[in-house]
């Protein structure tokens, strides 16, 4: 429970987290933090409740016990909407989008703009112009090389269609986005381009979490990293002062957490 | 049947992007696409339409008049107004067995309260129509609450409207029908033509519903729910609550329909619609819709109820025996299919 005596108030924030599923306890006291401006690897081994401790920050569960702090205020979150109107956005790993729907419908469902005036209010007709200059201007921020926003989402790549994912995400999340798995589905080539993008939303003031499997890839985006086991945070670890293995042990239990200093 | 219990996760399938597609921009350039089921459901339909009627233009004179064609629009009115509730339901990945039965109740209903029950025939239509939407509100509260397959839940209120129509009919049709009810089956003229009522309505719902489809959130949310159910709950759409409400004013149009085929056969007939839930399907299917959800558009849905009425009258006026319609329309609705089909794989 200990807070760093100085630094800034972390974005997110967890404290004794616990959730049991039955016998099963897969959150045993977790702790978690989030700084402002960061990208945040979250690893563990299968069954380390990695998954779990994600799924309480995004509202997807509610923990038993524990809280969570959004800018050093308690929130509970009732269910991933819960989270989303606490500008929590989540990007889902299995590519969330509609791939019939164009780019500007996919970056804007569920939020559409409507045409002001009566036309809007009245007849609730969609402002489709607005919405597609308002996408274009913020996919060619983010660099992603798509022409038109009118482009059903299945016409795309996997890389791109992840890409309107983690745009989606970006654009709507006033604190945090997470990513679970983002690169899970795509290639090398693609895995590094949507890496570059995370590095783009984290540079334009969004704090990131990402969950991954892939050790390379955690290494080479994040600024810090948190190893989960047996339910619990073990260690926050900076990859750059830190090798691979030395997190790997740490993970299946080889190392202990507590003989790293935590940053 | 038709698949209705499995929705097609061609996000979650799609094929791992080869490494050599990522190129200079940095998320690559999108693959080169232009004929593929956007332009393939709408323009595949209207050729074939044409297509129909330049061969039967060809072979009978009778065939292009403003008569006819009046005369082909006015029969397909009551599955056209159907099938404008059936692409509703199709496109969210549902389907509606129940269609015809709940029309067919609610003529009984509007008629039976009218001429047997004495009441006014405008509020007895409104009883119809109300009973329809009931019907509507019964499946979609049977699909999102209990979380039934569409496929299930219609077919047992097929059974339930169909016998409940017997049952409060005594299984007789019901005559002398007031005028006020068969209003939409006058018909007015322009030069020599005579257009019914009922064929201006189901035009005027056709293009309600495609301004409602394209142009609102509500229609664009009910593609994303039928393209990928989950993805749209994770955007904040109120999945539930639209899916009830796709079935409740697909109920309600059945219930228009109800009015427009008491209209056109002026009597209650308690035996109607008993194959307009597979005509409408059909018709649908032929507009380039996807039985999986998520595609499609109701103005195709228009074209396939003309494409399967032009067929029926083009082969009646070509003195082909009516058996042969039925032949055609099966091998029309297989070659709908296969396109659309056809045009998927190319694509991905």
């Amino acid at each position: 429970m200990s807070e760093p005596l100085v630094g800034p108030t972390p974005v997110l924030q967890a404290r004794g987290l616990v959730k049991r599923y039955g016998p099963v306890v897969a959150l045993d006291g977790a702790d978690f933090e989030l700084y402002p401006g960061e990208i945040l690897g979250v690893i563990g081994d299968n069954g380390a409740g990695k998954s779990t401790l994600i799924k309480a920050l995004s509202g997807a569960i509610v923990p038993d016990e524990g809280e969570i702090l959004l800018d050093g205020v308690v929130v509970r979150f009732r269910g991933p909407l819960d989270a989303r109107r606490h500008g929590i956005e989540t990007v889902y790993q299995d590519l969330a989008v509609a791939p019939a729907l164009d780019i500007a419908e996919n970056l804007f469902l569920g939020r559409e703009i409507r045409r002001s005036g009566p036309l809007g209010t009245i007849f609730r007709i969609l402002d489709k112009g607005r919405m597609r200059r308002e996408a274009n201007a913020y996919m060619s921020e983010l660099k992603i090389g798509i022409r038109s926003m009118q482009q059903p989402v299945e016409t795309l790549s996997g890389g791109q269609r992840q890409g309107v994912a983690v745009a989606r995400g970006a654009a709507f999340a006033r604190h945090v986005v997470i990513m679970d798995e983002p690169t899970a589905a795509l290639g090398v080539k693609e895995s590094h381009m949507v890496l570059d993008l995370i590095r783009q939303v984290r540079d334009r003031g969004l704090p990131v979490i990402i969950i991954s499997h892939n050790m390379p890839q955690v290494f080479d985006v994040a600024d810090r990293i948190h190893i989960q086991r047996l339910g619990r945070r073990v260690a926050v670890v900076e990859p750059r002062n830190f090798t691979m293995s030395d997190a790997v042990a740490i993970m299946t239990g080889a190392m202990s957490g507590e003989a790293v200093t935590r940053t | 049947m038709w698949p209705t219990s499995f929705r097609r996760r061609e996000d979650a399938m799609s094929s791992l992007p080869k490494a050599e597609e990522a190129v200079s921009s940095p998320l690559g350039e999108p693959r080169a696409r232009f004929l593929s089921t956007v332009s393939w459901s709408t323009v595949g339909p209207l050729l074939a339409l044409l297509l129909a009627g330049a061969f039967f233009a060809s072979r009978t004179d009778r065939f292009l008049t403003g008569q006819n064609l009046s005369l082909v629009v006015q029969q397909s009115m009551v599955v056209g107004v159907l099938a404008i509730g059936q692409t509703l339901v199709i496109l969210t990945a549902g389907i509606d067995l129940s269609c015809g039965a709940v029309m067919a109740l609610g003529g009984i209903v509007m008629t039976r309260q009218a001429v047997v029950g004495g009441v006014n025939p405008i509020v007895a239509i409104g009883l119809g129509v109300g009973v329809c939407a009931a019907f509507g509100a019964l499946n979609g509260a049977l699909v999102t609450r209990v979380r039934l397959p569409p496929f299930i839940v219609t077919l047992g209120t097929l059974n339930i409207a169909f016998a409940v129509t017997q049952i409060y009919s005594r299984a007789q049709t019901i005559t002398n029908v007031p005028d006020s009810q068969t209003f939409w089956g006058n018909t007015f003229r322009i030069e020599k033509t005579a257009i019914t009522y009922g064929t201006v309505l189901m035009f005027a719902l056709y293009l309600l519903a495609w301004f409602v489809l394209r142009q609102t959130a509500s229609g664009r949310h009910i593609y994303a729910v039928g393209n990928n159910l989950e993805a749209a709950r994770l955007t904040g759409i109120n999945t539930q609550a639209l899916l009830f409400l796709v079935y409740t004013v697909a109920g309600l149009l059945y219930g228009v329909a109800a009015l427009l085929s008491v209209g056109r056969t002026g009597v209650g007939d308690p035996n109607a619609g008993q194959t307009d839930n597979l005509a409408s399907i059909t018709a649908v299917v032929l507009g380039g819709t996807s039985l999986f959800g998520g595609r499609g558009t109701v103005l195709g849905t228009l074209i396939g109820v003309l494409i399967v009425g032009v067929f029926r009258n083009g082969l009646q006026l070509i003195g082909v025996a009516s058996v042969y319609q039925v032949l055609v329309t099966g091998v029309l609705v297989i070659l709908a299919v296969t396109v659309d089909q056809i045009a998927r794989r190319r694509q991905v």
